[in-house]
């Protein structure tokens, strides 16, 4: 099968990407290394649609992120992903911070941001009255917002499959061969597909990647950052709290989740190894200390996980989004650290926008959709509902996670909709991602896993790979 | 489904199934709410023997144990289970909103509320044990679900962080299904769990317990590979440098604490006790919204079935009461903890109270011997020496509660 376009990686700018090329009367498909896609930076970061006053003016970062934000509120809309503009505070707690919020304000100006205005700490705190009474000054961004960024990927994603895309997961490149009419890209076990243009989206790999048809022109490093998730009960705070920026990014916010959770994050630490993802005593002591400084009142013995992700930092400075130099068809969609979320949108139409400058004929597809259906959110409905619901589907009666109120008939659907793990369930369904983790539902979403796939029961996998739960039944293991 | 009962009970495990069998026999229209497909709560699981030596003076299975009650149960006219239902809420005014597959929205109108949702387990996130996150971290209740009931087996090489009695068991579950359990590792200076689980299940089995000790990092990217365990200095509980220990093994079990599960009981307002994260009752186990009571584990943690058992015929008779006769009770005195003393169930005494009360209590600390006193007063209820008082048996005291004319103090001493 020659495609039109193969993207390589499964995160959110890849999928991203994929959505709007199956607008177009293309041949499209998406690799992924993982079993699933959002398994990399897109399932483990901040989740914010920033406002875009933090990137250099004239960079790609500061024209996308803006860009980007404004395209949110039509694309959550569209794919039914849930997204807060509950707007942003960074907060100074000091004159020399006070001076550098103003220049985040005039930097902000400058890209084109709108709503933004520099507030007294008084003002802050009625914006936002769990802040600390310590904070001086800070800048009010109303067009901040919170999204679920791999419910978004997992969207577009489906969306694009919907619209005719293909999906091939386990699939790592592991070699690019140039061919007449494009590339040859081999996905492991034998496995290989030919595409005229290739797109690589590939993550903290998208310079191993480059390497393989021999470009050179940039490297990606890892920063890891580490994330600790309060529950439901932790706060009542609504708005984006940001600490004034330094050079390793954003500092560590704290911010209440699409899912009313509350979290605190991230460190930002240089990684030699683009895989670790490791949590650390001094990350989870220095995001302690960092997010009560800016909500004293957070209770931490509410901590129900640690995570850590990495994120994809170009050695060029700014996201790289341009054909390779070396190799004709062959365009980076590379170096996408934040503000990559919030920017997807805008990366995927410029990428579109790439690729036809690169020659790619296109023609849009009358009869794209652009709707995907969520799966329908039991604990999210009134009572009348939820009645109607069950009545309809009897596995809506059947609450499966207790934390998070997730019934049989929404992991069924995760399932149907392509969930081959208990990660793959959690992250289209929420169930596990309560106080309890996973410890009373687990082994039902295993069931429920064997019974709709067919996969036995000892096959099953946390997420894929060799992450197997079960060593086989009883009395055969020994 | 829209539904009027004398008394509804929010669990059908071990402390609804008394509760509804004691409510019944005051005369009570009773309906037990069980999310499960079937009733008995976590006994079903736990197959093993040791339940039953105080209530039924010999030594059962869970389900065993369960099945007494159940049998019962199921002969009861009064008695209504509906399983399958999950509570989704219940307010102040007793009112009681569940699904279930079979009969869609479930709407309960109660005289009374028993609160009988049992525990949860900690977790790894509520420690935040460092490393990667794995495959093969299991909680040992999951892990004893899949082995006992799924006939499955979670893991090969195993680490058991905590020495909970649900720990213990597993150790000993594991070993016989021919896992190798290279240690216990318990941070404290003793055992959260039962004596006679660490003679039965550890030392009968030469499975190593080691105190002062706590996993410090998780190795694996996708199943475990190993943990690394260290010494912790006792007084600060912190890992000492120098010590750390790696142990390769496939599977980390995790039996670091329960937690009453007590979020309904939070949304409905009731009145909570921070250190056992459960609600704050009089003896009859009313909360301090009327006629809403809690017995069991989600009351407070309990070590033995058998005291389960006895809280919630305190809470099934009180609640068919205050249906049928409207007999309310209202808080007269607290019970104060004191000394080594964490907490006491209840936490206060009502104007009806009288007669031989049992309080139950644990300790802060392990004491070899200790000095109990309970006072009211300036009056001393009892005095007594204990020779061997720790943090993971639960005490019971009984004491005359009739005119009393103060708070009741509970104090525990170290002994010289």
């Amino acid at each position: 099968m020659l495609y039109d376009v193969l993207v390589i990686g499964g995160g959110v700018t890849g999928c991203a990407i994929l959505r709007q090329l199956a607008r177009k009367k293309l041949r499209v498909a998406l690799a992924e290394a993982r079993e699933d896609v959002a398994m990399g930076s897109s399932r483990a970061n901040s989740a914010i649609v920033h406002a875009g006053y933090d990137a250099a003016p004239g960079t790609l970062m500061a024209l996308l992120n803006v860009r980007g934000n404004a395209m949110y509120d039509q694309w959550c809309e569209e794919l039914e992903v849930p997204l807060k503009r509950c707007g942003s505070l960074v907060v100074a707690f000091n004159e020399e911070e006070e001076k550098e919020l103003k220049k985040l304000y005039d930097r902000g100006i400058e890209n084109g941001v709108p709503g933004m205005e520099l507030v007294s700490g008084a003002r802050a705190r009625e914006l936002e009255p769990q802040l600390s009474q310590d904070v001086t000054a800070a800048l009010w961004a109303a067009t901040g917002g919170i999204c679920c960024p791999y419910q978004l990927t997992i969207a577009c994603a489906e969306n694009a499959k919907a619209n005719g895309a293909e999906i091939i997961v386990d699939a790592p490149v592991t070699g690019i061969e140039k061919t007449g009419d494009g590339y040859k890209v081999s996905l492991g076990n034998g496995k290989a597909v030919e595409a005229r243009y290739v797109v690589n989206a590939a993550g903290v790999f998208a310079d191993d990647v480059a390497r393989m048809v021999g470009d050179e022109s940039f490297s990606i490093h890892g920063r890891k950052g580490e994330y600790m998730l309060m529950d439901h009960s932790a706060n009542l705070m609504t708005r984006v709290i940001f600490q004034t920026p330094s050079k390793m990014g954003k500092g560590i916010l704290v911010s209440p989740t699409v899912d009313n959770n509350v979290f605190a994050g991230p460190t930002a630490k240089d990684v030699d190894d683009k895989l670790d993802t490791e949590t650390t005593d001094e990350g989870i002591a220095e995001l302690k200390k960092m997010s009560l400084k800016s909500v004293p009142t957070l209770n931490l013995r509410q901590v129900i996980t640690s995570f850590a992700g990495v994120r994809a930092q170009p050695s060029t400075g700014d996201f790289i989004l341009r054909e390779s130099e070396n190799a004709p068809h062959f365009i980076h969609a590379a170096g996408i650290c934040s503000p990559g979320l919030t920017s997807a949108p805008a990366i995927a139409d410029y990428i579109v926008d790439v690729l036809a400058k690169a020659g790619l004929e296109m023609e849009d597809k009358a009869d794209f959709n652009p709707h995907r259906a969520a799966i329908r959110r039991f604990a999210e409905m009134t009572n009348e509902e939820r009645a109607a619901a069950i009545a309809e589907n009897p596995q809506y009666g059947r609450v499966i996670c207790r934390c998070e109120t997730i019934t049989e008939a929404e992991i069924v659907e995760a399932i149907h909709r392509g969930a081959r793990s208990i990660d793959g369930v959690k992250r289209r369904t929420r169930a596990g991602m309560g106080r309890c983790q996973g410890g009373f539902c687990s082994p039902r979403v295993m069931e429920l896993l064997s019974r709709e796939t067919g996969m036995p029961m000892e096959t099953l996998t946390k997420f894929g790979g060799k992450s197997n739960l079960l060593f086989g039944k009883l009395k055969e293991v020994h | 489904m829209k539904r009027k009962i004398d008394v509804a009970i929010i669990g059908g495990g071990p402390a609804g199934l008394a509760a509804a069998l004691k409510a019944s026999e005051a005369g009570a229209k009773v309906l037990v709410l069980e999310r499960d497909t079937q009733p008995g709560g976590i006994l079903q699981q736990c197959i093993h023997n040791g339940f039953g030596l105080h209530y039924f003076g010999e030594e059962l299975t869970g389900p065993e144990y369960a099945g007494r009650f159940l049998a019962k149960v199921m002969q009861d006219e009064n008695i209504e289970i509906i399983c399958d239902a999950m509570v989704l809420s219940f307010t102040e005014d007793r009112h009681i909103v569940a699904v279930s597959s079979k009969y869609g929205l479930i709407e309960v109108e109660a005289g009374a509320v028993v609160l009988a949702m049992g525990c949860r387990e900690r977790t790894r996130g509520a420690l935040n044990i460092p490393g990667s996150r794995p495959a093969g971290v299991f909680t040992a209740g999951c892990a004893q679900r899949l082995v006992n009931l799924e006939g499955y087996m979670p893991g090969r090489q195993v680490v058991i962080l905590g020495s909970g009695d649900i720990g213990l068991i597993m150790a000993r579950r594991m070993t016989w299904e021919g896992a190798k359990v290279k240690l216990v590792a318990e941070l404290m200076p003793y055992s959260s769990g039962l004596n006679r689980n660490i003679v039965q299940c550890l030392q009968d089995n030469n499975i190593p317990l080691r105190f002062n000790t706590t996993v410090v990092k998780i190795h694996g990217r996708e199943r475990v590979e190993a943990v690394t365990v260290a010494s912790v200095d006792p007084a600060t509980r912190m890992p000492i440098p120098g010590t750390e220990e790696t142990i390769p093994c496939d599977t980390l079990l995790l039996s670091v604490g329960l937690l009453p599960e007590n979020e309904l009981t939070r949304q409905a307002g009731v009145k909570m006790d921070m250190i056992t994260s459960g609600a704050v009752v009089d003896e009859t186990r009313q909360t301090s919204i009327p006629g809403v009571y809690a017995c069991g584990n989600v009351l407070h943690v309990h070590d033995l079935v058998d005291n389960v058992s006895h809280e919630a015929e305190v809470a099934g008779t009180a609640a068919a009461r205050f249906a049928l006769e409207g007999v309310v009770t209202t808080p007269a005195v607290k019970v104060v903890p004191e000394g080594g003393v964490r907490y006491v169930v209840p936490q206060v005494l009502s104007t009806g109270a009288a007669g031989k009360i049992d309080l139950y209590f644990r300790v802060g600390n392990a004491y070899k011997p200790a000095r109990l006193t309970v006072t009211c007063d300036g009056k001393e209820l009892v005095n007594r020496k204990k020779q061997v008082m720790t943090p993971g048996e639960m005490e019971k005291i009984t004491i005359d509660a009739t005119g009393l004319t103060g708070d009741v103090h509970v104090c525990v001493k170290k002994e010289a």
